[in-house]
């Protein structure tokens, strides 16, 4: 089949590679009918997380057809169309009971490595290195499926799958990211610094749940007026003179209820970390999470979709101890999110197909990482379709 | 209960090696004294797990010897001799060698706790138990493995297995982790035989 591979920093490379085949009981496999290309495999693709192996097979946003199961299968079967979450969950352990299922004790089997890093490992991803498990991931004509039982949710409806494809990530990460604001419908009012994919969907996610304000942050004019068509007020941060200030004008002074930090260990804007980036003395540049906490309210809420891997310097914990913030972040909960968002497309209260930017076929995906990192063309989310 | 680890307390102290016990009930404990390294030579690893299934169930898989080459990585071949008595050979965590020994349960108690060790003549002497207790609320059961055991060349011998990656310490840890999927998720997650672009072959091919 083909597959997406990384080959090395800024490196993709579409190779002919073994099928997939059942390796464990509880497997299925799935003939990958849509796949994307996340804001999170930009870090892979610039080199920026650790344990990435030269051939590596990229991807944890697809969708498609099972094709086949393991005898250990109950739900699934050949021929049911799927959206499969990103993150692998067992369904036994106590994490998967209390819906913690991004904590997953039990699917990655290189959990001993981040173990050595966080203390503990999590739940394991597809295509996202070998300290999440390593994985193959979907950006590929077919993908094994662990747990098929426990992770993808069949589709019963006809929508079309770029309707759909988004309920493999963005759109529950997004949605996580709003619904940890504790927002108080009516009045509450949330900040969003990055307007790439999942900050979009955090943006309508939070009106959804009933903010009052959603601005957005960004400084890249098409994600800006994306935001703006979503219902935020825009600040684009390279036309005001101090983001804090223009928060607290949009704030009557008080500044946000919650902030997001939806750009994570790759912010722009500090050079300051760009350096000790490159030089390996930090792991991720924090510019936007820095912001965000001197910005939010006191007694508010930071809540982080944006992925961060490592360590992070001069983070301003006094402003937060200060403050008496509340943080929330971590990877997505899938589960505890398929169903309800997929009821919200079905009954039309969004249509996440909105974000799509450009749609090529899975042997263009080289160039198509290219473009999305530089966000060249005005990308902003970049569909691969395998049978194109 | 006895304390969860027994070996702790003897640890550094020089006690004579006492001769293997065949009778379960001949004790009641894991008792300190059966230590089986003399001095400071030994090497005691202690690791434990929670894991989401009922006490009861957990001993049962870990009393069946015939489990156990399936969580641990290691080639390990364990043959039954009697309900008690068993014969282990494994590949040593380094070298072509292989190390043999008898092993004997001393003591079991159903749904809580069993302890083993090497008969006299093991080439590497060793003991271990592995209890099994309610965790807090009721919220599974915490295994806890303490495996004691004599290397072959002493402290030299456990650096030489340390610097070639097969600590004893991981295998345990590993041994868990495995046992811990299998019992809650009924498989041990793998990667092992999936595609990737380093194999230039595709072997399998659908279509």
């Amino acid at each position: 089949m083909k597959a997406v591979c990384w080959m090395g920093k800024k490196k993709m490379e579409v190779r002919r590679v073994s099928d997939p085949t059942i390796l464990n009981p509880r497997d299925c496999i799935v003939r990958v009918t849509a796949t994307a290309i996340c804001g999170s495999d930009l870090h892979l693709y610039n080199g920026y997380i650790p344990t990435l192996e030269k051939g590596d097979i990229l991807g944890h946003e697809f969708m498609g057809e099972v094709i086949e199961t393991g005898p250990e299968v109950k739900k699934l079967k050949v021929g049911d169309r799927v959206v499969v979450p990103f993150t692998i969950s067992c369904g036994g352990c106590i994490h998967c009971a209390r819906t913690q299922w991004s904590c997953c004790d039990n699917t990655n089997p290189n959990a001993a490595l981040l173990e050595a890093v966080a203390g503990h490992g999590g739940a394991a991803l597809y295509g996202y290195t070998g300290l999440y498990g390593g994985y193959a991931g979907g950006q590929a004509e077919y993908v094994r499926v662990p747990f098929a039982d426990v992770g993808p949710i069949k589709i019963e409806s006809d929508l079309p799958d770029d309707k759909l494809l988004f309920l493999s990530d963005i759109f529950p990460t997004g949605y996580m990211a709003a619904e940890n604001c504790d927002i108080v419908p009516g009045r509450g009012v949330v900040a969003v610094w990055g307007c790439g994919p999942v900050g979009q969907f955090a943006i309508r996610s939070a009106l959804l749940l009933g903010a009052a304000k959603v601005i957005a942050i960004d400084n890249v004019p098409e994600r800006l007026r994306m935001a703006e068509a979503g219902g935020a007020v825009a600040i684009n941060h390279d036309e005001v003179d101090d983001v804090q200030d223009a928060l607290r004008a949009h704030t009557g002074g008080r500044g946000p209820d919650a902030a997001i930090d939806a750009v994570g260990m790759e912010a722009h804007g500090s050079v300051y970390d760009q350096v000790k980036q490159t030089l390996k003395l930090e792991n991720d540049r924090a510019y936007a999470l820095r912001q965000a906490m001197r910005a939010v309210r006191k007694g508010g809420v930071l809540s982080i979709p944006g992925v961060y891997s490592g360590f992070v310097d001069k983070v301003p914990m006094g402003a937060v101890f200060a403050k008496a913030v509340t943080i929330k972040q971590g990877q997505t909960h899938m589960q505890r999110y398929l169903r309800p968002l997929l009821k919200l497309i079905e009954d039309g209260k969004i249509d996440p197909s909105f974000v799509i930017t450009h749609r090529v076929p899975l042997g263009h995906a080289p160039q198509a990482y290219a473009m999305f990192c530089d966000k060249k063309d005005g990308c902003i989310k970049v569909v691969l379709d395998p049978a194109m | 209960m006895p304390s969860p680890s027994p070996a702790r307390s003897t640890r550094g102290k020089t006690r004579p090696e006492t001769p293997a016990v065949t009778s379960v009930s001949a004790r009641k404990h894991v008792a300190p004294s059966r230590r089986v390294v003399r001095g400071d030579r030994g090497v005691k690893v202690s690791r434990s797990v929670t894991v989401r299934r009922p006490a009861d169930e957990l001993y049962a898989f870990w009393r069946d010897l015939r489990n156990l080459p399936r969580i641990v990585k290691h080639a390990l071949n364990i043959e039954r001799v009697s309900d008690i008595a068993s014969h282990w050979s494994a590949s040593a965590p380094f070298g072509d060698h292989r190390v043999e020994w008898d092993a004997v349960i001393i003591n079991d108690e159903p749904g809580k706790l069993i302890a083993w060790r090497s008969r006299e003549g093991a080439e590497i002497p060793n003991a271990g138990t592995v209890r099994f207790d309610p965790a807090p609320g009721d919220e599974g059961t915490e295994v806890a493995v303490t495996l004691e055991y004599n290397p072959p060349a002493g402290k030299l011998g456990a650096w030489l297995a340390k610097l070639s990656g097969e600590e004893p310490a991981q295998q345990v840890a590993e041994a868990l982790r495995r046992f811990k999927a299998l019992m809650e998720a009924g498989e041990i997650p793998t990667t092992e035989g999936q595609p990737s672009g380093r194999a230039e072959t595709t072997k399998n091919k659908r279509k």
